[in-house]
């Protein structure tokens, strides 16, 4: 079974399907098949505290068809830094308990370097600019989260995000 | 002219709804929408410097140009991941 590269829904979130969709066969104009040598993967969980708040879930929203386009966007800026790699993208909406996804992220390349940086930037920027929101539900209360401003043109928020993914 | 408000997370809060039809005078921008907003909801203005915005599912500037029958985003900071 395929999945789409970049995708946002409220079905639980597993690294299998993207690793498969990354590292498959590609379009006519993509890589060789074979020529892939590494795939990273990332998987972003519910933790069970924050900020010394013993969380029980988080209920995440987003603005869905922007937030395909900043996935899209994003996809883009990492080809255009890392050549070849080839990215997947999924965040999950909805409540999602301690211990579940809410994002995973797979980045195929020739060798490991490339997709390891690839996806670690890809992480950095979904916190940056996707629009998406959570709202932490803990013991005595709840609270929306806040955290970038969202501007997918803000020159120093990539190159931050391209430090750390090269660090 | 007549434009779709979408809202979310802590602004849909404040304003009690995810969406609303506004009236907007002629040549405003997503800023004048805004300030319209703020205007209405002055919780929103705590999000002055913070905000980012979108028309019709693109991100826009606040002095792009609003026209009859877009969808007008508000982002409050992200916090996706």
């Amino acid at each position: 079974m395929s999945v789409p590269l970049l995708a946002i829904g409220s079905a639980p979130l597993a690294l299998e399907p993207l690793i498969a969709a990354v590292s498959g066969p590609t379009e006519a104009a993509g890589p060789a098949p074979g020529s892939y040598g590494a795939v990273a993967a990332f998987l972003g969980l519910v933790r069970n505290h924050n900020l010394g708040r013993a969380v029980h879930y988080l209920e995440y929203e987003a603005y869905e068809p922007l937030a395909l386009r900043a996935f899209e966007h994003i996809a883009a800026e990492t080809a255009e830094r890392w050549p070849g790699v080839r990215l997947a993208l999924h965040h999950r909406v909805g409540r999602i308990v301690v211990g579940q996804a809410s994002v995973a992220i797979a980045a195929a390349s020739a060798h490991r370097a490339d997709a390891f940086s690839a996806c670690r930037y890809a992480i950095e920027r979904v916190k940056q600019i996707a629009p998406i929101w959570k709202r932490e539900f803990f013991e005595g209360g709840d609270v929306w989260i806040e955290g970038a401003t969202a501007d997918p043109g803000d020159q120093q928020a990539r190159a931050a995000a391209e430090r750390v993914a090269c660090a | 002219m007549r434009i779709t408000v979408r809202l979310f997370a802590r602004l849909r809060d404040i304003a009690g709804a995810a969406e609303l039809r506004r009236d907007v005078g002629p040549e405003s921008t997503i800023g004048t929408v805004w300030r319209q907003l703020v205007h209405e909801f002055p919780d929103f203005a705590s999000y002055e410097r913070s905000i980012s915005s979108a028309v019709n599912a693109d991100y826009a500037r606040m002095d792009q140009a609003v026209n009859d029958g877009d969808e007008v985003a508000f982002l409050p900071p992200v916090s996706g991941g």
